[in-house]
């Protein structure tokens, strides 16, 4: 296993409209496998990535209802992330840019997930090893 | 820590955010102790643009009342201390000239840019 | 000497721009420093024999090391014994890796 390190990642693109957000949770994905504390800042649209109210829905193109076609919800995929995390005992800490949360009324975020500011993304890239901002376009 | 920011994108979300987002969250995390460069590339050096006005918007009875104003958040930020650079060839290449850009940010070359990485522990590309 | 991890997700085809990271590269290999592209996305897209592979094989011969994330490839049906001359394809974990390693990583 490699030395644990902490490695932030600052994020803007919401779920579902771009390969962007895809790679990002893969990336956080094997950062949590190899063992390394995490950090996310989610600003702007990626605040609705852990948002708590996505519903699953069926795939009337394919036949499949809701069970069958088992759609992706990214907050599904934050949280098993995070589950994986807390089985390691690795530090994995979310948080939402309040003002990004406030205007787009993305308030319900799953449990784990927390509310800040741009304060908390330098303090994070301050006290992490190193630190992945993608943009979006 | 030494952070370089690297705004590329133009105009994103500009009007409803009332703001260019990373110029805005770069005030917030300088403010809050940070130490900051900003290289502005592509087309986002139009928003160094002293001439820009995007006043008057409205919709139905809603006026906005508060546009984004990017080149006086670009003069801010330099009056907060951040160095403001941005790459000379991609302003002539959009028919810009100094003199119609934003009083004390600074041109580099292309090939300057990696020195500006170099001379930073982050470099963040938004 | 620094090492740096670019990550390019854009394609030609779709973006002038990814000459930004090749001039960067190349620029920055030339001074002496470590440099990684990782293709991701549609940023894999050149890494298929075509139009755009020369910028790459080129970038490669001035030793920019030049990675594609296989996962991206077998998403777009590149064969990953089929890249173009001076690409290979890598898992995703380079990119981690190469940030727990202290490689000014920049996302593009």
């Amino acid at each position: 296993m490699a030395e644990t390190k902490t490695l932030t990642f600052a994020v803007m693109d919401p779920p579902f409209e771009t390969a962007r957000s895809t790679t990002l949770l893969r990336l956080l994905d094997v950062a949590v496998r190899r063992g390394h504390n995490i950090n996310v800042f989610a600003y702007e649209g990626a605040v609705y990535l852990p948002f708590a109210l996505q519903k699953a829905h069926p795939n009337p193109a394919h036949g499949r209802n809701a069970v069958e076609e088992n759609h992706v919800l990214t907050k599904d995929l934050i949280a098993a992330i995070m589950a994986t995390a807390e089985k390691a005992g690795t530090k994995f800490d979310w948080v939402n840019c309040g003002m990004c949360v406030d205007e787009r009324g993305a308030e319900e975020a799953i449990p784990g997930v927390r509310r800040g500011s741009p304060a908390d993304l330098l303090k994070m890239a301050q006290e992490s090893d190193n630190t992945l901002v993608i943009g979006t376009r | 820590m030494k952070i370089l920011n690297i705004i590329e994108a133009a105009y994103r979300g500009t009007i409803e955010e009332q703001d260019d987002t990373i110029l805005w969250l770069t005030t917030i995390m300088k403010g809050a102790g940070g130490d900051f460069t900003v290289l502005v590339r592509g087309n986002a050096i139009n928003h160094c643009v002293t001439s820009q006005d995007c006043s008057g918007l409205s919709f139905g009875g809603w006026e906005q009342m508060q546009p984004p104003r990017l080149a006086n958040d670009t003069a801010n930020l330099i009056d907060k201390g951040v160095a403001i650079h941005y790459v000379a060839e991609d302003a002539a290449e959009r028919g810009l000239h100094p003199g119609d850009m934003v009083p004390g940010i600074k041109p580099i070359s292309r090939h300057a840019v990696a020195q500006l990485c170099n001379a930073h522990d982050q470099v963040w590309h938004w | 000497m620094s090492r740096y991890l670019l990550i390019e997700s854009r394609d030609p085809f779709d973006s002038p721009d990814t000459g930004f990271v090749h001039d960067l590269s190349r620029t920055l290999v030339q001074g002496g420093h470590d440099v990684t592209i990782f293709l991701v996305q549609n940023g894999v897209l050149p890494a298929r024999p075509c139009i755009h592979s020369a910028a790459l094989t080129s970038l490669a011969q001035a030793g920019v090391t030049i990675l594609a994330d296989d996962f991206s490839l077998r998403e777009r049906g590149i064969a990953a014994d089929a890249l173009v001359q001076g690409v290979r394809a890598a898992a995703l974990d380079v990119v981690i890796d190469g940030m727990a390693d202290g490689a000014k990583t920049i996302w593009h």
